[in-house]
């Protein structure tokens, strides 16, 4: 089941066009499936692919002896039974295969049910609010941009929008499904193969749909509990004075009015849940890297480097209190 | 010579013999004279005031193609800024502007309009008359064509260009979330563009149907009129979806009534569904009619008949029948239900059967033949090849499961450049290089022809095969920049290039073009092909001299005499009848003659009243009504003065126009063009509001329970009794107008359309008043808003009526108007029955539905 290495036909596929230039980042590709419902739709899109390329050579030479064969070795062709024969038979026959083939697929990725785990994702411009759903639906961790699953156990995704709509992709995992306004819609699969899988929304959203991504971290069963146990906790408490002063700093801004670091007063719900971001793989929705200079260049300069996202500029503080700032939440981990 | 396919038939089809021509010849003297004198074009800046289908058809073709230059000049913009990763040359707002406004140009401005232009440039010469049916209506559509997409264009230049996508999906485009006037030039700026479109539908639709060249049955018919039609039907059906989506929207925006926001009873499917239900149709609307051009390009190149002339005929029907049935495979994504997923897969899938039908008849006519590998057949060639390959990713995005992973991402973008680019960029230019001939003094040339093609060809493969693998490699679409990371800048690099080459090849073109263009009528370079079609005889501005008779698909190739025959006068009507312009006017199935239709002239209304009517749209964009209201007033006005000086009456009496046939210059009743044209008008009508009501019962299904909502109280029976009482009464009135037409003397007619006309006020009134003085407003709930809409629709209607009858009693008054000379009044009485029956129809939905839920 778990293939590692992309194998011959997404390298034939994608071909000089993308591994012979550079090595490929594999993360976000349909190319390199490695979820229940990537890796069901991989099957088709081989049967596609090479179907396709057939059917293409044929009519191409077709088309060529049209043009070019003397007029006796192509006489045949002109005619309604050639036409009747290829243009209505042919696809006759493999278009109802496909369409077969393609709806035992579509039920087969419909039976995975019975989630273990169910989180609750809402889109929201230009980032994805995550929240672990407790077996009565409630919240029972908040965070944001990433979200961490145990491979080959199902996950329910219930997906919403705050405001307009987005479309979850993981190419990796499963195909897309959007977030509506007014609706709620649920999606089942699993990870097949621990890894880091990026996705991107795929609806345009606005004004920054192109920076709207995040990271799905598939791990092992043993490694999740884990890591669930952990996160629900409080954030951790700053040790250094560096970092009580970042966390004092941040309170005085009044960063806890927009975002919740659990532990401490602040609570906003408006943004992101900081409690650890320190641990994520990424800010500003899978735009940045994780570290000091990229959440003190994001404090600063939410507006300018992601314009039209809610996060105000910090840039009145100084390059000292930016820096302990993003040190303590860099150390919220 | 082997002779393959049926043109041997063809070819020894009866020879006439001298003395069967309708006409005798010499043609008396002066005769010629009488005929080019209503014809003559106006000179120097009157120009614009020409109506005449050859001098709009060319400022059609030539607007068109600047627009397809400027929203391919946004393509390269964005080209050059997705080459590098992270790249700051283009900023998110204008990259915004840039993708939307690239989709909607090429999609509204361009292609659709650009097939219009080549129809009514070219179907009166194929079908073998001397002009369609309404010149006038031609030349207004192209003017708020022209001036509408250039001022749509120029809101580029100040920031306010639409950016939410020319898909335009809510919320996202709705006030809350776009709150700048962005979004309202889009739905006004296109909105009304469409009135364009569907008034060239109309005309192409009566033009196939009765203007066609004596003996042009059924089974003759070019299927490049064919295809004609078939896209102007779908226009008519489908056009009045988006109409609906964007009045809906722009009520919304401007008025708050709640259609789509989720939370007061919408729902931002609804906008999907009517953008799609348009949107997936108008990829055939917009492929068809290239198709219909290949058919018809492909004859003549590969010297030979089309094979299976019938199956293709067929299968373009067929395509725009099936292509309404598809307009879910856009919303895979949704999470609409698995079952009717799989309904919209297969259909999806059967469209492949009748583009499979054409591409191998085409490629059995190039074996049946031999194909001259001139610049027309290498597009052509060209075509077949990138065509196919769009159509193989098209069956692949049919398949649910696959395009839920591609859906969005750079491997559609992909896909549907094949099969625009291919299924249609590619055909126009060969029909470009193909019909130029007819037109021009001079023919482009032939070695930078190839030029064009290879760079073009090459062009196009670079750009969107690679960026079939771009999708495939996670890159969505619609993004203005994407990170270093994902490793996606070798390919847009390859896109970008090759998107480059495609503009070198069009530069090229418009290169040779203002090198060659010598326009004229009959002094052209004539035809180079050896085609067999009638638009390759020799034309004037009034087209051929005579109307000849057609015995075959190709006449030209049964008749190779045909041309100059027509031209010294031996078939019908080589002369005027009546001192006007003329058309023939022949039975829809048989292509009998029927009657000799006056054919309107140059006037200044279409021009101003395109201007004024650009004006009035655009000034309501920017919220200022009171000035848009007069603005209004004078288009209407303007419209009402180009009309007043049509219907012109039994001017004669029936007379000869050879072959011993004697036709009235006059009818009236379903026989009349105009007639046909207001049926037509009808349809579009029909069909928006069958959107409305489909609207109504899907915003209903959204709020099962709260259909009305809680808390309103609908009105007793008795209001929606009446309403519909005095819509019948208003009815019953014109009825009686029409029996009043004998005796114009009597003044029953002045007192009958007022009546008609305050029945029907008072039939509106009581519609809405009903349900207001319950308390319900439109701004609360779907409901409500859905409630106030029919009854805004029937005032619409009813300002309609006002404008028609006001029109109907001024010509009575001025004596235009009896029970012989009564188009006028057929008109108005047409569009009366259908008020009273929309208004009947509506009434009953919102007073008993909600009450047969319980």
């Amino acid at each position: 089941m778990q293939r590692r290495v992309p194998d011959l036909l997404p390298p034939l596929a994608s071909g000089a066009g993308c591994l012979l230039l550079t090595g490929c980042n594999w993360s976000q590709s349909v190319l390199a499936p490695r979820g229940s419902h990537a890796e069901a739709i991989d099957g088709i899109l081989r049967v596609l692919f090479i179907g396709g390329a057939l059917i293409f050579s044929l009519v191409a030479v077709l088309l060529a002896t049209a043009i070019l064969l003397r007029p006796s070795l192509r006489a045949w062709m002109a005619s309604n039974n050639f036409i009747i024969g290829f243009g209505i038979v042919f696809p006759v026959i493999t278009l109802m295969a496909l369409l077969t083939f393609s709806s035992v697929v579509s039920r087969t990725m419909n039976g995975i049910s019975d989630p273990k785990i169910r989180i609750e994702v809402i889109g929201e411009q230009f980032w994805w609010r995550v929240n672990y759903l407790d077996g009565q639906g409630n919240p029972a961790l908040a965070t944001a941009n990433e979200i961490r699953i145990p491979v080959n156990t199902p996950v329910e995704f219930i997906l919403k929008t705050q405001d307009v709509i987005h479309s979850f992709w993981v190419p990796s995992l499963a195909g897309k499904l959007d977030m509506i306004p007014g609706r709620t819609n649920r999606y089942t699969f699993a990870a097949t193969s621990p890894g880091v899988y990026r996705g991107q929304c795929a609806e345009y959203c606005g004004d920054q749909h192109a920076l709207m991504a995040f990271y799905v971290v598939a791990v092992p069963q043993a490694d999740y509990e884990s890591w669930f146990a952990e996160q629900v906790g409080n954030a951790a408490e700053p040790t250094t004075p560096l970092l009580r002063q970042g966390r004092d700093l941040f309170l005085a801004a009044g960063c806890g009015s927009c975002h919740t670091i659990r532990g401490t007063p602040a609570d906003g719900t408006l943004g992101p849940d900081l409690t650890r971001v320190g641990s994520r793989l990424s800010i500003a929705a899978g735009t940045y890297p994780v570290n000091v200079g990229t959440l003190a260049g994001w404090t600063s300069s939410a507006p300018h480097l992601k314009p039209g996202n809610l996060m105000p500029s910090f840039g009145n503080l100084g390059g000292e209190q930016l820096r302990a700032i993003a040190a303590y939440m860099e150390s919220l981990k | 010579m082997t002779v393959v396919g049926d043109r041997s038939e063809e070819r020894t089809a009866e020879r006439k013999p001298a003395n069967r021509f309708p006409n005798e010849v010499p043609r008396p003297e002066g005769e010629l004279n009488e005929l080019r004198k209503p014809w003559v074009p106006p000179r120097g800046w009157r120009i614009l005031s020409a109506v005449n289908n050859t001098y709009v058809g060319l400022a059609y073709i030539a607007t068109g193609l600047i627009i397809f230059i400027l929203a391919g000049v946004l393509a390269v913009l964005m080209r050059t800024q997705l080459a590098t990763p992270e790249n700051d040359l283009i900023d998110y707002a204008l990259y915004n502007q840039l993708f939307t406004m690239h989709g909607t140009m090429m999609m509204f401005l361009f292609a659709v309009p650009i097939v219009e232009a080549f129809a009514v440039l070219l179907m009166p010469n194929i079908l073998g008359t001397r002009e369609l049916p309404f010149p006038r209506l031609s030349a207004y559509a192209f003017w708020i064509y022209a001036f509408g997409s250039l001022a749509f264009f120029f809101t580029l230049f100040f920031g306010v260009a639409p950016d939410t996508g020319w898909f335009m999906y809510t919320p996202l485009s709705d006030a809350r979330y776009s709150p700048g006037i962005n979004a309202d030039m889009w739905l006004l700026g296109i909105g009304f563009i469409e009135i364009a479109a569907i008034a060239g539908a109309i005309e192409i639709i009566v033009g196939f149907a009765k203007t066609r060249a004596p003996g042009m049955s059924i089974d003759r018919i070019p299927v490049f009129a064919w295809a004609m039609l078939i896209f102007a039907l779908m226009i008519v059906f489908a056009f009045p979806a988006l109409i609906l989506g964007t009045i809906l929207l722009e009520i919304e925006r401007a008025l708050g009534w709640p259609f789509f926001m989720a939370e007061k009873g919408g729902d931002p499917l609804l906008w999907q569904h009517l953008f799609w239900f348009f949107g997936h149709p108008e990829v055939y609307i917009i492929f068809i009619p290239a198709a219909g051009m290949v058919s018809t390009i492909l004859p003549a190149m590969a010297a030979t008949p089309l094979v299976g002339h019938r199956l293709v005929v067929l299968a373009l029907i067929t395509m725009g029948v099936i292509s309404f049935g598809l307009w879910v495979h856009h919303m895979y994504a949704t999470g609409l239900p698995q079952l009717s997923l799989g309904f919209f897969s297969a259909a999806s899938m059967s469209v492949a059967i009748a583009s499979g039908i054409q591409v191998f008849a085409w490629i059995a006519t190039i074996a049946s033949g031999r194909l001259k590998l001139k610049t027309p057949a290498l597009f052509i060639v060209g075509f077949l090849i990138v065509f196919t390959m769009g159509g193989l990713t098209g069956v692949m995005v049919a398949s649910v499961p696959f395009d839920l992973q591609v859906h969005d991402t750079y491997f559609v973008v992909a896909h549907f450049h094949y099969v625009l680019v291919g299924g249609m960029v590619l055909p126009v230019l060969a029909a470009i290089y193909y019909w130029y001939p007819t037109v021009s003094q001079k023919q482009l040339s032939e070695r930078v022809g190839r030029w064009v093609f290879g760079l073009f060809f090459i062009g196009l493969n670079a750009t969107f095969f690679t960026m079939h693998i771009t999708g495939l490699m996670g890159m969505p679409r619609r993004v203005y920049t994407y990170l270093a990371v994902m490793d996606w800048g070798a390919l847009n690099l390859i896109s970008t290039f090759g998107a480059y080459m495609m503009a070198a090849a069009i530069a090229l073109l418009v290169f040779d073009i203002v090198r060659t263009f010598r326009f004229s009528f009959s002094d052209t370079v004539g035809n180079i092909w050896d085609a067999g079609t009638l638009e390759w005889m020799r034309t004037y501005t009034y087209g051929t001299r005579s109307i000849p008779e057609v015995d075959s698909r190709y006449p030209l190739w049964t008749r190779p005499e045909l041309s100059d025959e027509t031209d010294e006068g031996r078939y019908y009507l080589p002369g005027t009848l009546t001192g006007r312009r003329e058309a023939l006017v022949t039975s829809p199935i048989d292509a009998r003659p029927v009657y000799v239709m006056q054919v309107p002239g140059p006037h200044w209304g279409p021009f101003l009243a395109g201007i004024a009517t650009t004006i009035f749209f655009y000034l309501l964009t920017f919220k200022l009504v009171l000035p848009a209201v007069f603005f209004g007033v004078v288009a209407v006005a303007l419209i009402l003065w180009w009309v007043w000086d049509l219907d012109h009456g039994p001017v004669r009496r029936p007379a000869h126009i050879g072959g011993g046939l004697v036709l009235p210059v006059y009818t009236s009743g379903s026989v009349n063009h105009s007639w046909w044209g207001t049926v037509t008008l009808l349809l579009v009508q029909g069909a928006f509001f069958t959107c409305l009501v489909f609207s109504y019962f899907f915003l209903w299904l959204v709020n099962p329970h709260s259909w009305p909502p809680p808390g309103v109280s609908m009105p007793s029976l008795a209001w929606p009794a009446v309403a519909a009482a005095l819509y019948a009464a208003s009815s019953a009135a014109i009825f009686f107008a029409g029996r009043a037409l004998a005796r114009p003397s009597s003044g029953a007619l002045q007192l009958l359309f007022p009546s008609a006309l305050l029945l029907f006020a008072a039939a509106v009134g009581v519609q809405v008043y009903s349900e207001w003085q319950t308390g319900l407003r439109p701004t609360q709930h779907s409901y409500g808003a859905m409630v106030y809409l029919f009854g805004a629709l029937q005032g619409f209607l009813g300002g309609v009526l006002l404008v028609m009858a006001g029109f109907t009693m001024a010509r009575s008054l001025a004596g235009k108007l009896d029970a012989v000379r009564r188009v006028t009044f057929d008109n108005t009485m047409l569009l009366w029955h259908y008020a009273t029956a929309q208004g009947l129809v509506a009434v009953g939905i919102v007073s008993l539905f909600p009450r047969a839920l319980g």
